[in-house]
């Protein structure tokens, strides 16, 4: 509890500095901050990815299994995303089943694959109505300064493009990388008394009024979006952050290839 | 499968004889927001491991009041084995969660912070047989990182049995092979032994080897283990200021 | 060479801290045993990840990293986490939160009326009181300067550090101090709180930092030096 607590002299002086046009880091209010990222990192995964997103830290693996489909899409892979905040990241997170912020990381993640079509997921059929590849994307947090949502969506699909399906292992041929269509980048920013902020430190998302998350395609078309924080936005100020994002995920993209 | 595992020239499937430990690296400090963290490569195990502590004891119900408590959580990352682990703590981790915080609960000065935990976190990322005691070696580690006083460092191994032959530091497939497996824990200093289980099938001859063995591995990785904390912290001579200095104050007068 | 020399490009040798791990053996029967060590069988051995140290017969290990472990008298620099009736309670970054009662405060306050004087969020400058054999700690703001810090910035340093960012006699405070022109306080919580213009704080604390994080201390005072003169200009009026 006593970490959660922010103090009123660190809160003011972030507004004292943004009222500068400033931030703690000294970045721009559109800048990222330093990006590493790292894959095929884990070698029992199909595919995995480490990312360094300043101080966060995050490992993205994708396993794949062979399973059955869905009933309403018999002819489809099947996709399945989760995250987990381990204590090991944060004072602040728990051991136990996944809460709401694990949640709705996880479930931000999958939609912005999912909605990019970024896997083709005919492409996973074996035997329609029998068999299918089912991909598990599994997000573990490392370190925790801020947004997790851009650090975790990198590393998906990072992950995601230098996976190999395991086809040899089941039976059903030889393996072959995972058909990837498109690059999804998301790039979340925050509004702090009316300023917008890119890629928000820890600090910066603990004095944030309102956050907004944009997964944007290649063609800077939208994708996903998700607004967080009980605060709110106005329209304007989320056409600046999805103009942003657009701009910023032509950089970014070149990251994940 | 049974008779391949070592070959004719006391080889095994790796390469290694019979009492080679797999190649170890190990990081001390490599998270920002534990207290202390260790990095832990061991063959093809990758093992995360974090302290937080002394802090306060959740659940409160466990507070002791006259020491702290060492509770260790290990967990297996989902994409850590081939097949996909489903998340969250199966009744293995719990076991080996259990030994391992007892392992250094021994070790831990607890008698210096009642009433508050010290929780220790190991991750394994990659797993290839023996990770526990890849994890209790990078826990060691991380525990000392976070300032935590102990008796000594706790270096961890496990002996077991391949093709009649009592080896050292099985891997994953000598493992699923293997006639026996041996994980211990030691003191250094001392050589008391804080962990230790044990399955499958040996006789007192074979126990005695393994012990040697097992014995004579703690100590290459006992090494390992400081050298990581010492270059960390490797740090040159200020110029002439005493570290130890009385607490110099400043006045509040600013 | 020694393991605990190291040769300089000059080719000079100078001895370096020995840096030693828990369970190491400090000494077989000379000294006495100090802070961070233990005794075992008439031998002394380190108890924690630290500095080997000798003083006036005392073989100590100063530790390097881990929590603050509070000393009565030390001046810390505490954020206030929850309110009760007649106490608050104070994160000072050590294992316990710290309580502060009513009674050690420099106000009257009624009982009840707590968060009329200091809120959860506030900033104070404080005084370790007591710490008892439980290792459990009381919290004083009466003393001269002890007060609720407001404006400026609060940065967390290594605790360990806290030696080094003081200085000699106080010197390398007093150095960053003249060149931002800001007021600093340095508690020995490695809890640092900074006030001046904007741009004198992000300078002071930067400087600070090059402190906390460097592993060299190699000339540590002139690098630190050198940027404080590259990015403030001394006695500038306005």
């Amino acid at each position: 509890m006593a970490r959660a607590v922010m103090s009123d002299i660190k809160r003011d002086h972030i507004h004292k500095l943004l009222s500068k046009g400033k931030r703690v880091d000294g970045r721009t209010w559109d800048e990222f901050r330093q990006i590493s990222i790292e894959t095929r990192y884990v070698e029992s995964a199909e595919g995995s990815a480490r990312v360094k997103l300043g101080n966060t830290d995050v490992l993205v693996g994708v396993k794949m299994q062979t399973g059955t489909p869905f009933e309403d899409t018999p002819d489809k892979g099947v996709l399945a995303t989760n995250a987990e905040l381990i204590p090991l990241a944060s004072p602040t997170f728990e051991s136990g089943p996944p809460d709401e912020d694990s949640i709705e990381l996880a479930r931000v993640v999958d939609r912005g694959i999912r909605e990019s079509e970024m896997i083709d997921l005919s492409s996973l059929c074996i035997t329609p109505k029998e068999e299918v590849w089912m991909c598990f994307v599994d997000v573990y947090v490392l370190d925790y300064d801020g947004n997790l949502f851009d650090a975790a969506f990198l590393g998906a699909v990072a992950a995601l493009k230098t996976a190999v399906v395991p086809a040899a292992t089941y039976g059903k041929g030889e393996n072959f990388p995972l058909p990837t269509k498109s690059t999804p980048i998301s790039c979340t920013a925050v509004q702090i008394e009316n300023s917008i902020l890119l890629d928000p430190t820890l600090d910066e998302e603990k004095v944030a009024d309102a956050r907004l998350t944009v997964t944007t395609d290649e063609n800077g078309d939208l994708r996903a979006m998700q607004k967080g924080l009980d605060g709110s936005l106005t329209l304007e100020q989320v056409r600046k952050i999805i103009e942003t994002s657009q701009k910023l995920g032509k950089e970014l993209r070149k990251l994940v290839g | 499968m049974e008779g391949k595992m070592i070959d004719e020239n006391g080889l095994r499937i790796d390469g290694r004889k019979a009492d080679e430990l797999r190649p170890i690296k190990i990081e001390a400090g490599v998270l920002k927001r534990a207290d202390g963290s260790a990095y832990v490569e061991w063959g093809k195990n990758k093992v995360l491991a974090a302290v937080y502590g002394p802090r306060e004891c959740h659940p409160r119900h466990l507070q002791d009041p006259s020491k702290a408590l060492v509770q260790c959580k290990y967990n297996m990352i989902a994409f850590s084995v081939s097949d996909r682990k489903r998340p969250g703590p199966d009744r293995r981790s719990v076991e080996i969660s259990k030994i391992i915080s007892e392992a250094l609960e021994y070790a831990v000065f607890t008698e210096y912070f009642p009433r508050t935990s010290v929780d220790v976190y190991i991750e394994i990322l990659q797993a290839n047989a023996g990770t526990r005691c890849a994890g209790l070696t990078a826990a060691s580690v991380a525990l000392a990182d976070a300032g935590i006083p102990m008796k000594d460092m706790i270096p961890s191994v496990a002996v077991g049995k391949i093709d009649g032959q009592v080896v050292l530091d099985l891997c994953k497939e000598e493992d699923n092979y293997g006639q026996a497996d041996l994980p211990i824990a030691v003191v250094p200093r001392t050589g008391e032994i804080l962990l230790m289980q044990m399955d499958g099938h040996m006789t007192m001859d074979e126990f005695n080897k393994a012990m040697e063995y097992g014995f004579g591995a703690c100590e290459k990785i006992y090494q390992l283990q400081k050298d990581a904390l010492k270059r960390r912290y490797a740090v040159e001579d200020v110029e002439g200021l005493e570290e130890d200095a009385p607490r110099e104050q400043q006045d509040m007068e600013g | 060479m020694k393991e605990s020399e190291v040769m300089y490009k000059d080719g000079a040798l100078k001895p370096v801290r020995e840096i030693v791990v828990p369970g190491e053996l400090l000494d077989s029967g000379k000294l006495k045993p100090g802070s961070g060590t233990y005794v075992s069988e008439g031998k002394i051995y380190a108890s924690q990840l630290g500095i080997k140290s000798t003083k006036s017969n005392y073989v100590n290990v100063i530790p390097l990293g881990g929590r603050y472990i509070p000393v009565t008298g030390d001046n810390v620099i505490g954020k206030v986490i929850d309110i009760g009736p007649s106490n608050w309670l104070i994160d000072i970054n050590s294992p316990y939160p710290a309580p502060l009662h009513v009674n050690e405060v420099p106000w009257r306050v009624e009982f009840g009326d707590t968060a009329r004087y200091l809120n959860v969020g506030d900033t104070i400058l404080a005084k370790v009181l007591m710490v008892d054999e439980t290792k459990r700690v009381q919290v004083t703001m009466k003393d001269q300067g002890l007060r609720k810090l407001q404006g400026g910035q609060i940065i967390d340093i290594s605790h360990s550090k806290v030696p080094r960012v003081i200085g000699k006699g106080g010197s390398m405070i007093q150095l960053i101090k003249s060149h931002t022109n800001c007021r600093i306080f340095v508690g020995q919580n490695g809890r640092i709180w900074l006030d001046g213009d904007i741009e004198s704080i992000v300078a002071a604390i930067r400087a600070i930092r090059m402190i906390d994080e460097g592993a060299q201390t190699l000339r540590l005072t002139e690098r630190v030096k050198e940027y404080l003169e590259s990015v403030t200009k001394p006695s500038q009026i306005g």
